[in-house]
């Protein structure tokens, strides 16, 4: 049996790289995975949770569980929603909502997470051979989904260079809220990647809260660098 | 005490960035230099086992502390020290103020310790007409200039050697081009006079073993030890945080706060101080005061959350690893205890409300969790305080309308897609005004590119 997988786009990932969960969608389709969209689905509510706004994001949560109840998997192309269904969900809810949370937990996987520890996958494809990439690892699915080797294994496995960057795995500044409640500090953490960033011909990673903080500071900052989802990268390289 | 502004954080971190792009750079440097350091450390030992065992040796000697402090103290007595009790920071001065009056002291020096910077000793000090002085090379350099320290063990971070060189020509003359050792020779050589002419001196303590009534004091420089055998009167001020249950335990202790705070094994000094000087022995104080200080302490204890924070050694490697500390050093969270371990003690020492916004100056990156060496879980508590900060209406009333407004489109499918609809349309580019909260995205970024069309109706559509 083919397994059967609900994709979390999430509210960034719906509005700002519908693209990205397109190519997800393909990926996972390429390599024999049913996929459905439960229509319901809105957002996990980390906005909320980390700006000290626990109810709001209990009824986020709830809701989601609601979503999600009967998947099989639940994937999604970012790291820090899936920490927060992940670690988040089951501390959040009550009595058999938290149950219900534990047991989804265990369901639910970042995208690269999923590839390489479900489905055992680190070859897409080689469409990405000769290609110098700049890898960003979130900080949620660093620190909070301990994914580290994932998404280079598959980025190699594709064929990419996957370029030494001193601060790949420091915060890219953006936080959510924290972006937009202190701007300059958050604008300085970006910077602080960009200057640092190696020659790379496109900087990826599996977060797409990470890359509009990024590409938007880089934009600002007149940097002609390229930034593209995870998913996008692996799709070119398995289509 | 000390004067605490942590509600000057958003504009003095802004400022920083702005027009003090050197410290910027100095404090990145200097931190990453720390904890590569602390990472060659950590790989001499299981890291994840000694920081299991600390964290319970804390948490043991934590819940039961009132038994830990009163062995303390009748060990401390026994052995001639005069133990005293400071509920808060004025009756620390004042106890402090009574022992300079009774022995007419006119001279102190003063070892690093960030408690006496939280009960701002040196101020009550100088308005009595002593004279204070700072015998830690970082420690000295910021007192010329008048500034609080901007990290918990490397004081003057935030300066470069070149702003050290500037300062010591104005002060000492030395040339504009001094080596570092050069200038500081030239700061020993001031410093002895201090040291011999020093009726008293101060030292905070980095543990207190309750079944030996030690003090234990970790350096690197030799003036924590000349300044509390030196002169012949020794005030040791001690959180009430600092107690560990054996002299043993300081095997792990003072290994596993070295590493984590500069990357040694172990300090290049550490005093163990047990009593004043006996008869027949040829150096250190006739007396020996312990002031052990609470300050908010016993509060925070009794909080089933943020209690946690009070494991903390004060090594300072969760300010090193934090993004956020590091555009700008200590002085904008305009508290003695910066960075993260600032921002979850402020609130429980200071009180919530004085504490804002501390707790939101964080990405919640989760890096500090990672190093700790007592695994205080700081990204939870920087969210409990938030949660906190919430429940006691200490956000924007317009972020809170926002935030609720949030939650029922996200729990009402149809409207959340028609309100995801509209964000592209939102005023992005005419900043915080036009569009409160979010519209402080674009000074600093170019606004959101959003999809030409939403993954939602690309799945309508089909995806090929």
């Amino acid at each position: 049996m083919a397994p059967r997988v609900a994709l979390f786009a999430t509210c960034l990932g719906d509005r700002l790289f519908a693209d990205a969960c397109a190519d997800a969608v393909r990926l996972l389709r390429h390599l024999g995975v049913t996929v459905d969209f439960p229509s319901a689905q809105t957002c996990c509510g980390q906005p909320a949770h980390n700006a000290g706004f626990v109810a709001e994001a209990r009824r986020m949560a709830r809701h989601t569980l609601g979503v999600f109840a009967d998947a099989e998997y639940v994937v999604l192309p970012s790291g820090s929603c899936a920490g927060m269904l992940r670690h988040t969900f089951p501390g959040l809810l009550h009595g058999t909502d938290a149950q219900r949370a534990r047991a989804l937990a265990e369901r639910t996987f970042e995208l690269s997470q999923f590839m390489v520890q479900v489905l055992g996958v680190t070859e897409v494809g080689h469409g990405l051979r000769g290609r110098r990439v700049a890898y960003h690892h979130g900080c949620h699915a660093l620190r909070s989904l301990r994914v580290h080797d994932e998404p280079l294994a598959l980025l190699r496995g594709a064929g990419a260079e996957v370029l030494p960057w001193r601060a790949d795995e420091e915060c890219c500044g953006f936080g959510g809220m924290f972006s937009v409640k202190l701007p300059v500090v958050s604008a300085g953490m970006a910077d602080r990647k960009l200057d640092t960033l190696p020659a790379a011909d496109v900087v990826t990673s599996a977060d797409g809260g990470c890359l509009m903080q990024l590409s938007g500071r880089a934009r600002h900052r007149g940097d002609a660098t390229s930034f593209r989802h995870l998913a996008s990268l692996l799709w070119e390289a398995a289509s | 005490m000390s004067e605490a502004n942590p509600g000057g954080y958003a504009r003095a971190a802004t400022e920083a960035i702005r027009r003090h792009p050197e410290v910027r750079a100095a404090v990145t440097a200097a931190t990453h230099t720390f904890d590569s350091h602390r990472v060659e450390a950590w790989s001499e030992i299981d890291p994840d086992r000694w920081r299991d065992w600390a964290r319970d040796v804390k948490q043991h000697v934590l819940t039961h502390l009132d038994r830990y402090l009163e062995e303390a103290e009748t060990r401390l007595a026994r052995r001639g020290a005069h133990v005293h009790w400071a509920e808060n920071d004025a009756e620390a001065v004042d106890l402090l103020a009574r022992i300079t009056a009774r022995h007419g002291v006119k001279r102190v020096v003063k070892a690093k310790s960030m408690l006496t910077e939280e009960l701002g000793v040196n101020a009550s000090l100088e308005a009595r007409g002593i004279h204070v002085r700072e015998t830690d090379l970082g420690e000295y350099i910021i007192q010329l200039l008048g500034q609080p320290p901007s990290h918990i063990v490397g004081p003057a971070i935030h300066l470069s050697v070149d702003d050290c060189r500037r300062l010591f020509n104005e002060r000492f003359g030395t040339p504009l081009d001094a080596t570092p050792d050069a200038l500081a020779a030239t700061a020993r050589e001031a410093l002895r006079a201090d040291f011999l002419a020093a009726d008293l001196g101060i030292s905070g303590g980095n543990f207190l073993t309750a079944d030996t009534g030690t003090l234990a004091l970790i350096e690197n420089e030799g003036n924590i030890r000349l300044s509390t055998s030196a002169p012949r009167i020794h005030v040791a001020f001690v959180g009430i945080e600092k107690l560990l249950p054996r002299l043993t335990d300081l095997s792990c202790f003072l290994q596993l706060t070295s590493r984590n705070a500069t990357g040694q094994a172990i300090g290049n000094y550490v005093s163990l101080i047990t009593g004043p000087r006996r008869p027949g022995e040829p150096d250190g104080p006739e007396e020996l005061h312990v002031i052990l200080v609470d300050n908010g302490r016993t509060r925070v204890l009794a909080d089933d959350t943020a209690w946690e924070a009070l494991r903390c050694v004060r090594c300072g490697s969760c300010l090193n690893i934090c993004p956020v500390y590091r555009q700008t050093g200590g002085h904008p969270y305009g508290y003695t205890y910066s960075g993260p371990i600032g921002a979850i003690l402020a609130p429980g020492l200071l009180g919530l409300e004085e504490a804002m916004p501390l707790p939101f100056a964080s990405s919640l990156c989760g890096a500090c969790a990672d190093v700790c060496p007592v695994r205080i879980p700081i990204p939870d508590l920087l969210l409990y305080w938030r949660e906190r900060a919430v429940e006691a209406g200490l956000v924007p009333a317009v972020e809170r309308a926002g935030m609720k407004a949030y939650a029922t489109a996200a729990t009402h499918p149809a409207l959340f897609a028609a309100a995801g609809a509209s964000l592209r349309y939102l005023p992005w580019e005419m900043g915080g005004r036009a569009l409160p909260v979010l519209g402080q995205w674009s000074g600093e970024r170019a606004p959101p590119e959003f999809s030409a069309t939403s993954f939602r109706a690309l799945w309508r559509e089909g995806i090929e």
